[in-house]
């Protein structure tokens, strides 16, 4: 069965693209790269961050490349003016609010290519008292006064030993609401709450995850982009100095616990586990585990 | 999930109302033990429907008169006094499995822990010949294993009556060819399933016993009896990554290094795709790779085996078992596994099998209906022992908990007896109240759980705390004549207040 | 769906609230009840299928009980099969609704732009002294921009209802419970004698009675839909193409292109969206037709049906409006027992089907695909265009949705014909247009001028062309323009040539004593609260342009570079932001600033 092709103009190049594939596809092809921060191979496309944003011919306003599907003879131009602007901007917006620290080296590397300034909008605000953006009412805030610029920073949620919750470092990118819900676990224990800059991921009533609806399948975990959501093991590494990916070796092997064949990706540091993922191409799992295959490695460890 | 959500429909058949029922487009709620009687009223409805694949069944099957004539009494109302489900529910799902362009019928130890396993899953399996949902991309009957490599320890001959590759032991050319390789002669008889081990044991006719990797003094059905044969042994060998209870009946323990993460191999997920472990870490103190052990205590015994990789194991096996000759360890690692039968290394594997049902004429040998007839579960329910037990998993733990006990879920409760709310009331207990458990062959204590889930007359136990609520003292070990498989799901209990 | 629910258990009145909604429950939904059925219907689609009722629901508790709580959220969850966390996300995202336990009786008092102007702030620093916080809060605007201060009672157990030219004693009275509820009168002057001639849009207003079929039929209606009928789908819509017809909201989209791919679209079935969420700030001429002529947008849907093929329209309201809500469920009722609605509409062999949505207080809903997925039961967040919704609209089908006065037009095209419509106003600009009138003018209210009328000549009549500082045209997402702009021509095309823009048709004047400060701050304010939080340049722009004005403020009017950087804000959030409300939250603002209007005035 042979699929049919589009043809669509990227910065003045043909490129051909199979029929049904996205601009962000078609860019890739060309080898354009194209910064992404809400996008995953795995999940649905929810084009929130607006950072692969491309500028098409015919279009007033800019569109997501991650989303928008490729149609015959559109023109598209990734570096224009408008482009370039659109994000920096939005890197500069995020990271202005956001602690962006953990992210990974190619969104630093984003932050470099389109020359982010994060602080000129200003001395980041400092953290808001535990549970304060939890329960702020949607439609009202305090206004400002122009001196701080106003961040989502807050103190980090460790409630158990499975994973941490710090959403001081949140983009909002709806990755681990998408893993939760329809995309992968189909357990919907979090989803966005609130509205506009007091948006936020939580359970009802910002209850904690061991009494919400949460399997801990950690599949939220490794679509976070920026280190929000981490394995206990790893912030617990961090807090005392001693994470080095460099010292790190990633094995790929098959998960014990049933019949399924989940691939595992065990990230050993010093003949330890610290971390375990799966990988996203896979077909088995496409990237997602359960408790038992994220977590239940701790007997191989227990060598006394 | 992803087929439902484009609009599969799912049907549930459970007594219990699991995760999976909820979110059925129908939940069956059947009472245990009755799958036989439910499966083939569903053949007489398709059939007296007129919604049987009678291509298929003329081209691909045998036996089918006989097997119209046995499904013949079983009548929607028949079956509704057997399995208590609605007539109408029954007639629902029979129709909407007949219609269907593509359906699979997935089952796991529901199925197979009872009396009648073999039965149960040869009722399946004559649903699927009747509507030709077998042999077709989207179509099938899937057991659903239950550990990693189930369906690799059969492929390897973890069987008493075939070498690796399913092929038969009691045949002389596959005993040849197995013996021309492996340098040895070997028994020209089938060996002696889990089950009737135990009895050769209970007799004293079996007394020296190697167990690897199973830890039987906590999984078999009445588990105290089990625990005497062990004990009986001449000479016992455990070869584990723990000192397990069976460990510690042991003569001689062998510490292993875990299959998963501490050694080099291949395992076979429940779709037949065997894919790669590796060693991602260094096992602990003297713990030894399966394959070290095995051939260190040849040599001690006299054979040098040397110890050959796994991959120089495995391609031993590739060449002695044609289901797998196609599988090099470069194309598993390049393809992410494969599926068997993958004959040689040109070919793609097989996601489905039983495609040669389809040929015009069907090829190979035809599928024959099997005559199968309901049976009510050995331990009956009486005024005694009025509450039917059914035991199971529960989703962060895993068997007896050897493994998943050493890691803090948040979401894991100590055992508790799962009731529905009405029997609690009805036995004069509350929840969370100690209760003595009692069945006809022994008694335990466990906390009780309001489970709203769980119909009245059904409770629920799990076989992962054995240390503090061993299960097993209650279960019966009736096993199916057919497959060795003890009736983990039926038992029959009281429970009293403490 | 296998859930999970929090251990809270739902009151008895709690329960009563959803119980008058869905009905008593037909399967057991607490723990502690027994399972007694052995057969149990359930699964996706079938939940699914009851998502849309989760605002409804979440509507009738707090209705009746003044707060959402876990247990009441929970016993929702469980009758419609939501996930909890995805419920509260849906309460959390409406401001009328309130996770947290308050006081039965709340008051919304509107401190927006219009109200602003005629003394809020001044009845908020009462209030501030003599209430208890939380028996009151500020609000945005409440659509009574002719008429504040505006004050909505928000009541448990009882009808809300609003205030207008409130007063602190008004707003504790009505806390109380104890004030009358009068019903102001029409807020459109040219319908007060002397009465204006060829009014067309208003023409009933002031004349038949909202409430009676009879009435409305005397004075004109139905006789579009028997029209309708005779023309048929492909002649209504040719006529609509012809009538050069543009939407009201805000968007100006040609409606005969629209209601042409709905019904051309293969996919089925249909639905016919009202938009009548209006909520942009100075906007309120689709409330008074909905309270004065509510069988004439009855009738329209009726129409906009036949035409597209659906048998469902949907009316979305904002939450705001109670009585607006009331006077159209009365004509849907009304129209149904009489057979203008219903399976057999008029005797011809058609069903439509009408049904009232109300919002709950978020200003995002009026983006049409943000209201989809509000009445879907989903949060208010836009969806990406393309696809749109004339392909994929509501429950993802192919969707007309259109804005209340829009629809209204239909009727005069419909049985006057396309040609003759097309003949009033401009040639890009057809038809009669109504603009919300407010602020330092003598008679604020409801104006219907033709297309093409100057904005002095729509001043005059209002009684004001002296003694502006500036003019807003368009509502908050629209653009101030400056006394000397005022002879420019109300058409899309005549504002366009001035840089601003007819956006929903408010015309908010600024005398010379106006704080424009404050009102610039508070628009500022406004779509900073009013972002839905989907998307990056809008929920971190609006923080930044807020952060930006104040700092200007602070600076006395000095810019020192914010303005740079307001503008450089208004341009990602117009080129990167999902919707319309991000494309436009900060041209307000940046319209003010370009035209230096807070420039440090001589006399500060």
């Amino acid at each position: 069965m042979s699929e049919r092709l589009v043809e669509i103009e990227i910065d003045g190049d043909t490129v051909s693209v199979t029929e049904g594939a996205t601009l962000l596809d078609a860019c890739r092809q060309k080898g354009v790269e194209t910064p992404t921060l809400c996008y995953l191979e795995n999940l649905t496309p929810i084009n929130a961050c607006r950072v692969c944003v491309v500028e098409l011919e015919g279009s007033r306003i800019l569109v997501p490349a991650c989303s928008r599907q490729a149609e015959p003879g559109m023109k598209v131009k990734t570096d224009s003016e408008r482009v370039r602007h659109s994000r920096k901007l939005v890197l500069e917006l995020l990271a202005s609010s956001v602690d962006m620290s953990l992210a990974t080296d190619e969104v630093q590397g984003f932050m470099e290519r389109y020359d982010a300034k994060p602080e000129r909008f200003g001395t980041p605000a400092p953290p808001t008292e535990a549970g304060d953006r939890d329960s702020r009412h949607t439609g009202h805030h305090h206004a400002p006064t122009g001196e701080l610029a106003e961040t989502v920073a807050q103190p980090i949620k460790i409630h158990d030993e499975m994973y941490v919750r710090d959403y001081s470092r949140c983009i909002l990118c709806y990755k681990c609401v998408e893993a939760c819900g329809t995309d992968a676990q189909n357990t919907f224990a979090i989803a966005v709450a609130g509205r506009g800059f007091d948006a936020r991921i939580s359970t009802e009533f910002d209850t904690l995850l061991d009494n919400s609806a949460c399997v801990y399948c950690g599949n939220c975990i490794p679509v976070c982009p920026t280190g929000a959501l981490m394995f206990k093991v790893e912030h617990d590494h961090r807090e005392a100095g001693t994470w080095d990916e460099a010292k790190q070796a990633v094995t790929r092997t098959v998960c014990s616990y049933c019949g399924v064949g989940c691939n595992l990706e065990l990230h050993v540091q010093d003949n330890e586990i610290v971390r375990v993922t799966s990988p996203q191409d896979h077909d088995v799992t496409n990237g997602h585990l359960c408790i038992k295959g994220r977590f239940g490695w701790q007997f191989v460890q227990n060598r006394d | 999930m992803k087929g439902i959500h484009n609009g599969a429909k799912l049907y549930t058949v459970d007594p219990r109302r699991t995760s999976s029922a909820q979110w059925a487009d129908l939940w069956l709620g059947l009472d245990v033990g009755t799958d036989i009687a439910l499966a083939n009223a569903v053949a007489r409805e398709i059939i007296k429907s007129g919604l049987t694949h009678r291509a298929f069944i003329e081209n691909a099957t045998t036996d089918f008169e006989a097997y119209e004539a046995s499904v013949e009494s079983y009548t929607l109302e028949y079956a509704e006094d057997i399995t208590s489900l609605p007539r109408e529910s029954i007639r629902e799902f029979a129709h909407s499995y007949a219609k269907a362009d593509r359906a699979q019928l997935c089952w796991t130890l529901g199925i197979t822990e009872h009396y009648t396993a073999t039965d149960n899953v040869c009722a399946l399996i004559n649903l699927a010949l009747l509507t030709g949902h077998v042999g077709r991309w989207g179509s099938g009957v899937v057991p659903i294993r239950g550990q990693n490599n189930v369906q690799g320890g059969g492929d390897m001959g973890s069987l008493p009556n075939k070498f690796p590759g399913f092929q038969d032991v009691e045949n002389p050319e596959s005993r040849a060819k197995f013996e021309k390789v492996w340098g040895t002669s070997l028994p020209d008889k089938s060996g002696l399933h889990l089950s009737l081990m135990f009895e050769a044991m209970a007799r004293g006719e079996l007394t020296s016993l190697y167990v690897i990797g199973e830890n039987p003094a906590q999984s078999e059905a009445d588990v105290s009896h089990a625990i005497k044969v062990l004990e009986g042994l001449e000479h016992f060998v455990v070869q584990d990554l723990f000192l397990t209870k069976t460990a510690e009946l042991a003569d001689v323990v062998f510490p292993a290094a875990a299959s998963w993460a501490e050694s080099e191999g291949t395992v076979t997920s429940s779709e037949r795709r065997v894919q790669r472990v590796r060693k991602a870490l260094d096992p602990p103190g003297e713990a030894k790779d399966d394959i070290e052990i095995i051939c260190r205590l040849a040599q001690a015994m006299g054979h040098d085996w040397s110890v050959p990789t796994a991959e120089e194991a495995w391609d031993e096996l590739r060449s002695l078992s044609p289901l797998h000759a196609g599988m090099s360890y470069a194309r598993l690692e390049e393809l992410g596994g494969l599926q068997w039968p993958c004959p040689d290394e040109n070919h793609p594997g097989s996601p489905f099998l039983h495609g040669r049902l389809w040929e015009r004429p069907a090829g190979g040998r035809l599928a024959p209906f099997s005559v199968v007839e309901h049976v009510p579960p050995v331990d009956k329910l009486s005024d005694e022992f009025p509450l039917r037990l059914t035991t199971g998993r529960r989703l962060d733990s895993y068997n007896t908990g050897v493994q998943t006990g050493s890691f803090n879920s948040p979401i894991r409760n100590r055992e508790t007896l799962d009731l529905a709310p009405v029997d609690a009331e009805r036995y004069g207990v509350h929840e969370g109240q100690n209760v003595k458990i009692t069945s006809r062959r022994g008694s335990i204590e466990a906390p009780v759980r309001f489970d709203t889930n769980l119909r009245p007359g059904l409770a629920f136990l799990t076989l992962h705390f054995p240390d503090e609520v061993d299960v097993n003292q209650l279960t019966i070990e009736a096993w199916d004549p057919k497959s060795g498989t003890s009736e983990f799901k039926a038992t029959a209990i009281r429970v009293d207040a403490t | 769906m296998d859930l999970h629910f929090l251990d809270a258990t739902p009151t008895d009145e709690e329960r009563a609230a959803l119980d008058n909604l869905l009905g008593p429950p037909t399967e057991p939904d607490e723990p502690g009840e027994a399972l007694e059925e052995h057969v149990i219907r359930g699964g996706w689609q079938a939940a699914a299928s009851r998502r849309h009722l989760l605002l409804p629901a979440l509507h009738a508790v707090q209705g009746d009980i003044g707060w959402i709580s876990q247990g009441a959220l929970n016993y929702i969850c469980r009758r419609l099969t939501v996930p909890p966390a995805e419920a509260y996300g849906v309460a959390t995202f409406y401001s009328l609704l309130a996770t947290e336990k308050r006081p039965p009786r709340v008051a919304h008092v509107c401190d927006d732009i219009a109200c602003k102007l005629v003394g809020a702030d001044e009845l908020c620093a009462t209030l501030e002294k003599t209430l208890d916080a939380d028996s009151w809060r500020r609000s945005p605007c409440l659509g009574q921009c002719e008429r504040g201060p505006a004050v909505m009672f928000q009541l448990a157990g009882d009808e809300d209802w609003v205030l207008t030219a409130a007063t602190a004693d008004g707003v504790r009275q009505g806390l109380e419970g104890g004030s009358e509820r009068p019903t102001p009168a029409p807020s459109t002057p040219q319908t007060a004698e002397p009465r204006e001639e060829g009014l067309r849009i208003l023409r009933r207003v002031g004349v038949a009675d909202p409430t009676s079929l009879d009435e409305y039929r005397e004075h004109g209606g139905y006789v579009a839909l028997r029209r309708a009928i005779s023309l048929g789908s492909d002649g209504i819509i040719r006529e609509i193409k012809d009538s050069g017809l543009r939407g009201r909201g805000g968007a100006a989209f040609p409606m005969g292109i629209k209601w042409d791919a709905v019904a051309k679209a293969p996919v089925r079935p249909h639905y016919v969206v009202c938009n009548a969420d209006e909520s942009e700030p100075g906007t309120f001429k689709d409330r008074v037709l909905m309270e004065e002529d509510p069988f004439a947008i009855v009738e329209a849907m009726t129409i906009a049906c036949f035409a597209s093929g659906s048998e469902r329209g949907y009316i979305y309201i904002r939450g705001e409006y109670h009585h607006a809500t009331h006077r159209l469920q009365n004509a849907i009722d009304i129209a149904t027992r009489r057979g203008f609605l219903g399976e057999d509409v008029m005797g011809e062999g058609f069903r439509v089907d009408l049904e009232i949505r109300r919002g709950a207080g978020a200003y995002i809903c009026g983006e049409e695909t943000a209201l989809f997925n509000s009445i879907e039961g989903f949060r208010g967040e836009p969806r990406n265009k393309p696809p749109f919704p004339t392909q994929v609209g509501l429950f993802g089908k192919p969707t007309v949705v259109n804005n209340v006065e829009t629809l209204v037009n239909v009727l005069d095209i419909v049985s006057d014909g396309g040609p003759s419509f097309a003949s009033i106003g401009s040639k890009d600009s057809t038809g009669p247009k109504l603009f919300c009138v407010s602020g330092d003018v003598a008679t604020p209210g409801l104006y219907e001028v033709p297309f093409g009328t100057t904005l002095r000549e729509l001043l005059e009549k209002a009684g004001s062309t002296k003694s502006i500082q500036s003019i807003l045209l368009g509502g908050a997402a629209g653009t101030f323009i400056g006394a000397d702009e005022i002879d420019v021509p109300l058409t899309f095309e005549g504002t366009r040539a001035i840089g601003a823009s007819l956006g929903s048709g408010v015309v908010m004047v600024f005398g010379e004593k106006a704080n424009l400060t404050d009102i610039l701050l508070r628009i500022a304010e406004f779509f900073r609260d009013e972002s839905c939080g989907q998307c990056v340049p809008c929920r971190v722009g609006t923080v930044r342009v807020e952060e930006a004005l104040h700092r200007i403020v602070e600076n006395d009017g000095r810019q020192n570079g914010e303005v740079e950087l307001i503008d450089e804000l208004a341009q990602v959030m117009s080129d990167a932001s999902i919707c319309g409300l991000g494309h436009t939250a900060a041209s307000a603002v940046q319209s003010a600033l370009s035209r230096n209007l807070l420039a440090p005035k001589d006399d500060a």
